[in-house]
């Protein structure tokens, strides 16, 4: 006997009422950030954010000022601008020199080449903290500690191993008539990667592209050791962690700053989920 | 393809040299550092990994992490099972698994000072301004400063941040796995006359079995790791001292780069086995299909 509509919907309510609630539950810390971060200072020490509900629609409760005097005010502005300098690069160095590092992994025959793309993959299993000593004392002897180009460049080391194993999986799987038609046409191999290889590995380079940016982006640890705690060319998570350390208890201004900090990895997780979500699949692994 | 000689080394160079500048060297001589005393240049023997596995505060830390393994690893893999079970039988599933995979994009610092403020104490009396301790109240409790209740509650309350963050991943990678089960085993398990239970049980987590081992695996590896909640949210005061804290504490606090260095290598050692674990486990699947 099939079920009636009825008996199925109410055999169903445990079910909806888990699944909603938990997606409430998950959303509801978020929510709470967002409301406060525009509330004024008065309002966020004497109540919860959750009491905006009791008359949601005056408007007279909300402003964007916290949001100017986090951007002005505590760095903020200054340190969106960092983030961007930082990943920016972080993510094209890495990206560039993997692409070319695996093309001739999967495509070029030379001597060793097995034992040297087992050992980049290898390197996927070091912890960053084993690094750390070691490059920041030649990082302080050659004078660039606590400036970009340090980050820079230890995001391109550690982004590595990942990018080149997944682009290489990507390009090994390229048909090898490609290869044959492209050296009959008589094109050499740089001609063959920028006009062959590059434009149908796309999709796969969005998606570590997409990755390396996130993490450069969302990245505490490499920018603490490389810029060091106060800096002033700090990125957004620094910012963010200081003031969480400095102002503890104005709400207003960590609410406002951690939103600035999460917009644009927001904005990249909306408008572009598809390439998001293959790209942190693919590199959960990173060390 | 054919190529001169000297090609194959023009492409890969710049990233072997980078990779041997940034991840070769500096671990080669982070573990021979780990042999040096507080300023790398006297030779001490196991003497730093004595503090390690004997200092109060490592111990804690020990002990915080195994906490972390164990319920981190265990209530996201579950939740994200749970999600990835349930969210396929209704209809709004699309929105739900956003909803759950948001905190995934944003950094661990923001998601840090997002709990904070659900957390956020004031002393009885005061109105509660923190999601959590107002709830307790208007329920007849008394407020709870949960970052400061050593050492299970402030703890607990640290590896929930994690959870929240990290179950959405788990839940996309076991919801495709779930997804590619051929819907004939559920069917004719139900005809036999298995409970829903079962199905589960019997049918469903024997068929995920690999994919929750690499899920299971790869969330070890990452909250052995795990730095950034607890730097922001406690640094590590109140007896919710982690590894990796640990050895920035040492590194820039300290300046005691022995024990840093030491530490550096403990960890190492922790997570190289499941990692290993874990590439073996991926070859094995990309031979499969």
């Amino acid at each position: 006997m099939m079920p009636s509509g009825f008996t199925r919907f109410f055999a169903r309510t445990p079910l909806h009422v888990v699944l909603i609630g938990l997606a409430i539950v998950w959303l509801l810390p978020t929510v709470g950030l967002l409301i406060t971060s525009l509330r004024p200072p008065a309002d966020v020490a004497q109540t919860g954010w959750w009491t905006i509900f009791q008359h949601p629609f005056d408007f007279t409760q909300y402003s964007i000022r916290n949001y100017r005097s986090v951007i002005y005010e505590a760095g903020m502005g200054r340190a969106f601008l960092n983030s961007l300098i930082v990943s920016l690069p972080g993510t094209v160095l890495p990206v560039l020199l993997a692409a070319f590092a695996a093309f001739a992994f999967a495509w070029m025959d030379f001597p060793g080449r097995n034992v040297l793309f087992a050992i980049v993959v290898g390197l996927l299993v070091v912890p960053l903290q084993m690094t750390f000593i070691p490059v920041l004392s030649i990082f302080a002897r050659i004078r660039i500690a606590g400036t970009f180009p340090a980050v820079w460049l230890a995001h391109t080391g550690y982004g590595l191993p990942l990018t080149v194993y997944l682009l290489h999986n990507f390009m090994a799987g390229l048909p090898r008539e490609l290869f044959d038609s492209a050296s009959i046409d008589g094109a050499s191999t740089l001609q063959t990667f920028f006009r062959i290889i590059l434009p149908l590995s796309v999709p796969a380079i969005a998606s570590v592209v997409i990755f390396q940016f996130l993490w450069v982006w969302n990245d505490l640890l490499v920018a603490l050791i490389y810029l060091g705690g106060a800096s002033s060319v700090g990125p957004v998570t620094l910012r963010v962690a200081n003031l969480v350390g400095s102002r503890g208890q104005n709400w207003e201004l960590l609410t406002a700053a951690a939103f600035v900090s999460m917009a644009l990895p927001l904005f990249v997780f909306f408008s572009l989920q598809r390439y998001f979500v293959r790209g942190i699949l693919a590199g959960s692994v990173k060390g | 393809m054919r190529t001169r000689r000297i090609t194959p080394w023009l492409f890969t160079g710049p990233a072997l040299l980078a990779l041997i500048f940034f991840l070769v060297y500096p671990s080669i001589e982070t573990i021979r550092l780990s042999f040096f005393g507080k300023y790398g240049t006297s030779y001490v023997g196991f003497q730093n990994y004595i503090y390690a596995f004997t200092n109060q505060t490592m111990l804690t830390a020990f002990r915080n992490n195994a906490l972390w393994v164990v319920l981190f690893t265990g209530l996201t893999v579950s939740l994200g099972l749970l999600f990835a079970v349930l969210l396929d039988r209704v209809r709004y599933e699309k929105v739900v698994k956003s909803i759950v995979f948001i905190p995934m994009a944003i950094s661990m610092v923001g998601a840090s000072t997002i709990w904070k403020f659900v957390y956020a104490f004031r002393p009885p009396g005061a109105s509660q301004i923190g999601l959590l301790n107002a709830i307790v109240v208007a329920l007849g409790g008394e407020p709870v400063g949960w970052l400061i209740e050593r050492p299970w509650i402030n703890n607990f309350c640290l590896i929930i941040v994690g959870i929240w963050i990290w179950t959405g991943f788990c839940m996309v990678i076991l919801s495709a796995a779930y997804k590619n089960i051929p819907r004939q085993l559920m069917e004719a398990a139900r005809i036999d006359g298995a409970s829903e239970w079962q199905v589960f049980r019997k049918v469903i987590v024997p068929l995920l079995g690999p994919t929750i081992a690499v899920v299971t695996t790869t969330m070890v590896v990452f909250v052995l790791k795990i730095f950034d909640i607890v730097y922001v949210m406690t640094n590590g005061n109140y007896a919710t001292e982690v590894i990796a804290n640990r050895m920035y504490k040492e590194q820039f606090a300290f300046s005691h780069y022995g024990r840093a260095a030491t530490i550096a290598v403990v960890l190492l050692i922790l997570v190289v086995p499941m990692m290993l674990v874990n590439i073996r486990r991926f070859r094995r699947q990309r031979e499969m299909r």
